[in-house]
C-alpha cells in the first residue's frame, strides 16, 4: 500500500516507528499500545584504550542460516523455534544471514548484501588500515523479543562472551 | 523491535563498563530506551550500515560509527551520517495504514491473534 508523499516540512524529517507501530497495531484491533523501553539516562563507559590498539565485538538481530543453509524457516511451527543468542565466527563472515521474521523495510530493499547490516568485512579493512586493532574471531546474535526482561538476559549472555574473546569495545547494529 | 533489543544490550554492556555504539535507523526508539553512543542512518529499515552493494559508502558509514566510539564524550550522543537514500518514498510507505482498508487490517489481526494464541499453546 502507498501513499501521497506530504508536502515538504509538514512531517518531521526523520520516521518515528513508535508512531507507525502504534498506528498500525491500533488498525489491527490491539487494544493496549506496546509500552516500548524508555529510560531517561544512559549508562557511558569510556575507552580504557585507543581504537588502533582495541578489539571490536558485532552484535547482530539476524541469525544463522540453519544447518541445511536453508534460509527461509517458512511460516510454520519451526519459526517459533526457541531463539537463543549465539556466537558465530567472524572470518569468514558468512555469506548469507536469515532476516525475514524481522521487521525491516521490504518494499524498500533487501538483506542480501550481509554487510547493510553485519557489517564483518568493512571492519576488517578498517583494522586493515589500522583505525581499529582487531574485529573479534566471533560475532554475537541476539534474539529481538517483545519481553525485555528476556533482552536483559540475553544480554548478560553477549556480556560474558565479548569477555571471553577480550573485546574492548561493542558495535551494535539492529535491522 | 531490533532497535530496542540492541539499545537495551548495549545499556548492559555500558553498566558492565564496555563502551558501545549502535549504528541504526529508527531513531525514536533507540533515543527513548536512551544508549551511550548511536550513529543515525537515514535508510529504511534493513540496511544501516550503507545500501547494498555500496562497499564504499558502507565504510564511510562504519567508520563513523567508530569515531563516535572514539570521540562521543557523553551519553545519548546522536549523530547522523550524511547519506540519504534514494528517495524518501519508503518514509510515508513503511507500515503505512490506509484509512479506506479499515476491515482488511481487523481481518490481519484477527488472524495474527489467532496465530499468537497458538504458539502460546505450543511452548
Amino acid at each position: 500500500m502507498t501513499a501521497e508523499a506530504p508536502p515538504p516540512g509538514a512531517h518531521r524529517n526523520f520516521v518515528s516507528y513508535i508512531d507507525k507501530s502504534r498506528e498500525l497495531y491500533e488498525a489491527y484491533g490491539y487494544d493496549q499500545a506496546y509500552r516500548w523501553a524508555t529510560n531517561a539516562t544512559a549508562p557511558f563507559a569510556e575507552l580504557t584504550k585507543p581504537l588502533a590498539e582495541s578489539r571490536i565485538g558485532v552484535v547482530t538481530t539476524s541469525f544463522l542460516p540453519r544447518n541445511d543453509g536453508s534460509l527461509d524457516t517458512g511460516d510454520g511451527p519451526d519459526l517459533v523455534l526457541a531463539k537463543e543468542p549465539y556466537a558465530a565466527p567472524s572470518d569468514p563472515a558468512p555469506e548469507a544471514m536469515f532476516t525475514q521474521d524481522l521487521s525491516w523495510d521490504k518494499e524498500a530493499t533487501h538483506t542480501h548484501d550481509t554487510e547493510t547490516y553485519l557489517p564483518l568485512a568493512r571492519l576488517r579493512e578498517l583494522a586493515e588500515a589500522g583505525h581499529l586493532g582487531s574485529v573479534s574471531p566471533r560475532f554475537y546474535g541476539v534474539p529481538t523479543e517483545y519481553s525485555q526482561r528476556r533482552t536483559r538476559a540475553d544480554a548478560a549472555t553477549v556480556e560474558a562472551w565479548v569477555r571471553e574473546d577480550d573485546v574492548d569495545v561493542v558495535m551494535l547494529v539492529p535491522l | 523491535m531490533c532497535h530496542q533489543t540492541v539499545s537495551l544490550v548495549a545499556r548492559h554492556l555500558e553498566e558492565a563498563g564496555i563502551p558501545t555504539v549502535i549504528v541504526g535507523s529508527a531513531r525514536d526508539i533507540v533515543e527513548q530506551a536512551a544508549v551511550s553512543r548511536f550513529l543515525f542512518s537515514d535508510f529504511p529499515l534493513g540496511n544501516p550500515c550503507g545500501p547494498p552493494d555500496e562497499p564504499d559508502t558502507q565504510r564511510a558509514i562504519v567508520a563513523m560509527g567508530l569515531d563516535l566510539l572514539a570521540l562521543a564524550f557523553a551519553p545519548q550522543t546522536t549523530v547522523q551520517t550524511p547519506f540519504a537514500w534514494a528517495n524518501d518514498d519508503w518514509k510515508i510507505n513503511f507500515m503505512y495504514v490506509d484509512p479506506t482498508k479499515a476491515d482488511e487490517y481487523l481481518a490481519v489481526g484477527e488472524a495474527r491473534k489467532a496465530k499468537q494464541a497458538a504458539a502460546k499453546t505450543r511452548t
